[in-house]
């Protein structure tokens, strides 16, 4: 049996990959679109995880101040667009992701035991697709990106008073969204395959360092459920920048718990 | 009792064809239970590799309703009701004769791997010593039963036929199974990334969704693998490490 698509599979398999498409799709369109807009991205203690860290930008969370001069004029300017594609090559690069978009965007195969519309294969055994061993270098800067989100979270903790500008303790609607972002985004990147490797996969005889075993246990615990963690990550984190940029522009309101 | 019709996969000189066979199915039946009484009233000629009957022993694989499975763990209260059940060999190896393969492939393949090397002896008696930690990792890997149906659904051989670039699944378990060995000190990464081709594993987890004895194929021996590979060709920061930890 040949062809693209045929099978002697009778249950629906195409649901899968439909549903997958539809979801990576989605975020793609979104997060194009919330980083192209340089605005809304960031109100009181809040600021988007797609423009955190802001490295230059016109919220006071910017670390180095306004626009740079010598950005080029032609390119539209957004802080995001100077960090995005650090969290966005670690995700491209990740192991379950790919299995998922060799299937659901490239067909290859569109599920198990469904033929191809291609004769022809390289897998990730030759160039373009070898690539993909860069994976751990953004699994280095994803985890830096953790921390800084887990520092947004904690500064989401603290509000300004309005007249006196001496800073509270308190939780909002939205020290909830973005604490359970850095928490999500935690889990994804610290079950990581790579991770889990690096940590101590490497070694044979784990034994012999009782604290190295611990950390790939734990790690192994995570990446037991990697894929819920890649998906429960990529829309809480599309969620957090659409609380934060609702909250800026006055659509939703951020109630105070305390 | 029910009547159930049976899509079965025949071989004739010009290949093959569905054959439609009719069987009363009772409480407790497996497939291969089917195909045994197809064969004892309709088609004593109808070949089929069964031994254990058990999920054992990996004889019975085959492709049931396009599902790679063993017969012998499928349960007939599984099947759609009403529909016939199609059963048809192995797509990713030669036809022998109607549901059996030609599987011997795997045998040369797995005679290709380097074979475990074992360290000098711990004790002056000749003998090692080893933690149970060390070990649970590979023994996941000893569960292994060799029905090949990793091997089947695996796309790079069954739409691929890369039998000779690509080692598979199951070879990539029996490697990790060595290569991650407390014991064992032999280097096999080279043949990985070169004579067994781990790069040609897209990640689509197939191999995984189908193994009867539930090994983690990918996230436990193919991926810590392509780590390992990764880590010896295609990382410079691992090996400017490696050159100064000597």
């Amino acid at each position: 049996m040949s062809g693209f698509g045929n099978t002697s599979r009778n249950d629906i398999w195409w649901v899968r990959p439909l549903l997958v498409f539809l979801g990576l799709s989605s975020f793609i369109v979104y997060a194009t679109w919330a980083a192209l807009q340089g605005e809304h991205y960031a109100i009181g203690p809040y600021l988007s995880p797609f423009y955190s860290p802001e490295i230059f930008g016109s919220s006071p969370h910017s670390w180095f101040g306004p626009k740079p001069s010598w950005w080029p004029m032609v390119l539209p300017f957004s802080p995001a667009m100077l960090i995005l594609w650090a969290p966005g090559g670690m995700r491209f690069t990740c192991y379950y992701y790919r299995g998922a978009y060799y299937k659901s965007f490239w067909a290859d195969p569109p599920a198990c035991a469904v033929s191809e519309p291609r004769k022809t294969y390289l897998g990730e055994n030759s160039f373009p697709l070898i690539m993909q061993n860069i994976h751990r270098y953004f699994l280095y800067l994803a985890v830096i990106f953790v921390f800084f989100l887990a520092h947004d979270a904690w500064k989401a903790m603290w509000f300004a008073d309005p007249l006196t500008g001496e800073q509270t303790f308190g939780v909002g609607v939205g020290t909830l969204v973005l604490t359970l972002n850095a928490t999500l985004l935690g889990g994804y990147t610290f079950g990581c395959h790579s991770f889990r490797h690096l940590i101590g996969g490497f070694k044979d005889r784990l034994s012999k360092s009782p604290v190295q075993r611990k950390l790939y246990n734990c790690a192994s615990c995570l990446n037991r459920r990697h894929m819920n963690w890649a998906w429960f990550s990529l829309f809480g984190v599309m969620f957090a920048d659409l609380y934060v940029r609702l909250c800026s522009m006055g659509i939703w309101t951020d109630w105070r718990i305390f | 009792m029910a009547k159930v019709v049976f899509n079965i996969w025949r071989t004739n000189p010009s290949g093959g064809e569905f054959r439609a066979y009719e069987t009363d199915i009772t409480e407790g039946m497996v497939v291969l239970d089917a195909v045994h009484q197809i064969q004892a009233e309709h088609a004593n000629d109808l070949a089929v590799r069964w031994n254990c009957k058990a999920g054992k022993c990996g004889s019975c694989s085959a492709e049931i309703n396009g599902h790679p499975k063993l017969m012998c763990m499928t349960r007939m209260s599984d099947m759609p009701e009403g529909k016939p059940v199609s059963i048809q060999p192995m797509k990713a190896f030669p036809v022998i004769k109607d549901l059996v393969t030609d599987v011997s492939v795997n045998y040369r393949v797995k005679k290709s791997i380097k074979k475990f090397k074992p360290r000098s002896p711990d004790a002056p008696d000749g003998t090692w010593r080893m933690a149970q930690v060390d070990i649970d990792r590979v023994q996941e890997f000893r569960k292994c039963i060799e029905c090949f149906l990793c091997q089947d659904v695996c796309h790079v051989l069954r739409e691929h036929a890369l039998h000779d670039k690509f080692a598979g699944p199951r070879h990539m378990v029996y490697n990790a199974a060595l290569e991650m060995h407390p014991l064992d000190i032999e280097d096999r990464t080279g043949d990985l990334k070169n004579a067994h081709g781990i790069g040609f594993c897209n990640i689509t987890k197939c191999c995984t969704t189908v193994c009867p004895e539930n090994i983690h194929i990918t996230d436990n021996a193919i991926i810590p693998l392509k780590e390992r590979v990764a880590d010896k060709f295609y990382d410079p920061l691992m090996k400017l490490f490696r050159i100064f930890s000597k």
